[in-house]
């Protein structure tokens, strides 16, 4: 049996009056049913438009899937009908935003956002519905929710609105919950709590979980699998625990480096990676992180270096993986 | 939510009053009076003495301090003075027009709201498409165009088509008869005029509802809710509308307002006896109980749209709670 959901060479492309920005520009991973599977990398890095890419959220015009599939269940969701996959929308893959105080809708209860799509798509009746959104609220740690569903958004604080985010995801039993950054808005005494939740739950449901992230803690702790991304393309993929003490991409060398730790002395500086990412409309066929990499060669300009592997399930895209650039640096 | 409401009625006394101060003193401050407009008017000569008659008989001779607390104590005692041009109460006078234009406002609002939400929903969903250059082209066409112009054209249009197709020319009728006692006679005569300002009035609502729209798609709630597998009908009529619907009900509210007195030149074109008509005679003949009262109405059909606006918010957005 194949993996649950297959990206392979996702193409995402966003046309606009500065020119054609390659947000996602060949990116392939899987996802195997239960797993959770972190996507990490600086902000535009394409990390968000490859998941929205799954669902097809991506607001077109401007952007657009120009190439690849996206194979869940043998399905391909890049070029399926609308149809189609609004039937996987919520149903079989759901979503969870990063901005809980504003991806709930003002204006309408919590308890029929909740039930609406539990009504669409499993034929429940509104009781029914509103019966397992009880649950689900109880489900997620809210308290009283027989009255929570009566409530509006604004009743809520930023943390609770994300629970009540997560108790939508879960309402279908999915098997995939993309989640696009869940905590980046949340305190950071509620972010371990919702990350807490979303992994017990989605173990305890056998739900596959995609976490995109810029927080590298959030993936040692969560993570089975990490894809690194860098300029629309995956730099370095591998289990967590490779990634993490045995990182072989320069971009995940610095991206580790640059992230405060509590097992270095509190005056250690702190090494953030230099420069900006590159300007999308404008890559060449060399190594985008060619410009920021201390480790940069000429081989680097001529030609966008393949994913290699590096070791079990560990392929790292860059010319000198193989020199152990940890071992060298640190 | 039945405080609140008291609280606001109670609130717009002193909105009230000063409006009642404006209109009384900017009036006075006109030259002439009704009793140089009537026995002047012809050009003849007329003795000094009958013009002080024909003040003392209307109280123009009173200092104008006492005539502003009669003006005022009226309302109390719901004696609002007789008209001084005609001699008939002025809430005859302005009952037997209010009926005809309230109707009138009501159905143009109807026909402005049944035009200008679809029409901005769907140029808002299709933006920069055909549709949607379409739509704004209608809407730029409807402010620009004068109702009163586009109610002779209407008139000019019923005749030439009637003519052609039945034989003989066709007018709406021109007596006003209530919409209880002749409905057929009634909405013939008023579906015009409410057409020819209803369509403005709806370019105007139109415009509004697709730049809500527009803002409130990009929304993240909308993405959720696309996100949850929900139909577009739903995406659009439940999660976007109500929200982008609080701007389109305060445009709709004014111009409902505005139209109870506002109406003159339509209701010349359409030969109405209404608010407008009855308003424009009163200035011209300075027939200040006539015009104090037509205004105070109109500011009072103001004040109440704005409450009933404020408790539609509410009802519109949980966020909004009056207590």
């Amino acid at each position: 049996m194949g993996a649950l959901l297959e990206i392979d060479n996702l193409q995402t492309h966003f046309f606009t009056s500065g020119g054609t920005v390659k947000a996602v520009d060949g990116v392939s991973y899987d996802v195997n049913a239960g797993e959770t599977v972190a996507v990490v990398g600086e902000s535009g890095s394409g990390k968000s438009v490859t998941a929205l890419s799954i669902l097809r959220l991506i607001p077109k015009p401007p952007g657009e899937i120009v190439g690849g599939e996206i194979r869940f269940q043998g399905k391909n969701l890049a070029f399926c009908t609308e149809d189609e996959i609004r039937e996987i929308r919520g149903r079989d893959i759901s979503m969870i935003f990063q901005e809980p105080m504003t991806s709930l809708n003002p204006v309408l209860s919590i308890g029929l956002q909740l039930t609406e799509p539990m009504m669409a798509h499993l034929n429940m009746s509104e009781a029914e519905a509103k019966e397992r959104a009880v649950k689900l609220l109880e489900l997620v740690g809210i308290n009283e929710p027989r009255r929570r569903i009566e409530q509006y958004p604004h009743h809520l604080s930023g943390g609770m609105r994300q629970r009540v985010m997560i108790a939508m995801s879960l309402a279908c039993e999915p098997k995939l919950i993309i989640a696009d950054e869940p905590t980046t808005a949340l305190d950071v005494t509620i972010q371990a709590q919702i990350l807490e939740l979303m992994k017990n739950l989605t173990r305890e449901m056998n739900v596959a979980m995609i976490i995109i992230t810029h927080n590298l803690g959030v993936v040692a702790r969560y993570a089975d699998r990490v894809n690194v991304m860098y300029a629309g393309r995956i730099v370095e993929t591998g289990n967590a625990s490779d990634i993490y003490h045995r990182p072989r991409h320069p971009y995940t060398l610095a991206l580790l480096k640059s992230v405060p730790r509590m097992d270095r002395p509190r005056q250690a500086k702190l090494d953030p990676v230099d420069g900006q990412p590159p300007d999308l409309t404008r890559l060449d066929g060399g190594c985008s992180f060619r410009p920021r990499c201390k480790f940069a060669i000429d081989k680097c300009k001529e030609s966008y270096p393949p994913l290699e592997e590096m070791g079990d399930q560990h392929y790292s895209a860059c010319f000198r993986s193989k020199e152990s650039l940890a071992e060298i640096e640190l | 939510m039945g405080k609140y409401i008291l609280k606001r009625l109670i609130a717009m006394i002193p909105t009230l009053l000063g409006a009642a101060v404006l209109v009384f003193f900017l009036l006075r401050l006109a030259p002439g009076d009704i009793c140089e407009v009537r026995l002047l008017g012809t050009g003849a000569t007329v003795a000094q003495e009958q013009i002080d008659i024909c003040r003392e008989s209307l109280g123009l001779d009173k200092p104008q301090i006492a005539q502003f607390f009669d003006f005022v104590w009226g309302y109390f005692i719901f004696d609002l003075g007789t008209s001084m041009w005609t001699g008939q109460p002025v809430t005859h006078e302005i009952a037997i027009r209010f009926e005809l234009s309230l109707q009138l406002a009501v159905m143009a609002t109807i026909v402005a709201t049944i035009i200008a939400i679809p029409l901005g929903i769907i140029s808002a969903v299709k933006q920069n498409t055909l549709i949607d250059y379409f739509v704004r082209g209608f809407a730029i066409a409807g402010i620009a165009i004068p109702s009163f112009w586009l109610g002779l054209m209407i008139i000019l249009g019923l005749l030439v088509f009637s003519q052609a197709w039945f034989g003989e020319p066709w007018m709406p009728p021109i007596m006003f008869k209530s919409i209880w006692e002749d409905p057929a006679h009634n909405l013939s005569q008023l579906m015009w005029p409410a057409v020819a300002t209803g369509y403005r009035y709806s370019a105007v609502a139109a415009r509004m509802t697709r730049s809500a729209m527009l803002e409130v798609l990009r929304e993240d709630y909308v993405r959720t809710a696309r996100a949850k597998g929900m139909v577009e009908k739903i995406v659009i009529n439940r999660h976007a509308l109500k929200n982008a619907l609080l701007p389109v009900v305060t445009i709709l509210a004014l111009e409902f307002a505005f139209l109870m007195g506002g109406l003159v030149v339509t209701e010349q074109v359409f030969n109405l006896n209404g608010l407008g008509n009855l308003m424009v005679d009163g200035v011209e003949h300075h027939d200040f109980t006539m015009t104090q009262n037509l205004v105070m109405l109109v500011v009072i059909v103001f004040v109440i749209t704005n409450l009933i606006t404020d408790l539609a918010y509410a009802w519109l957005d949980p966020r909004i709670r009056y207590s």
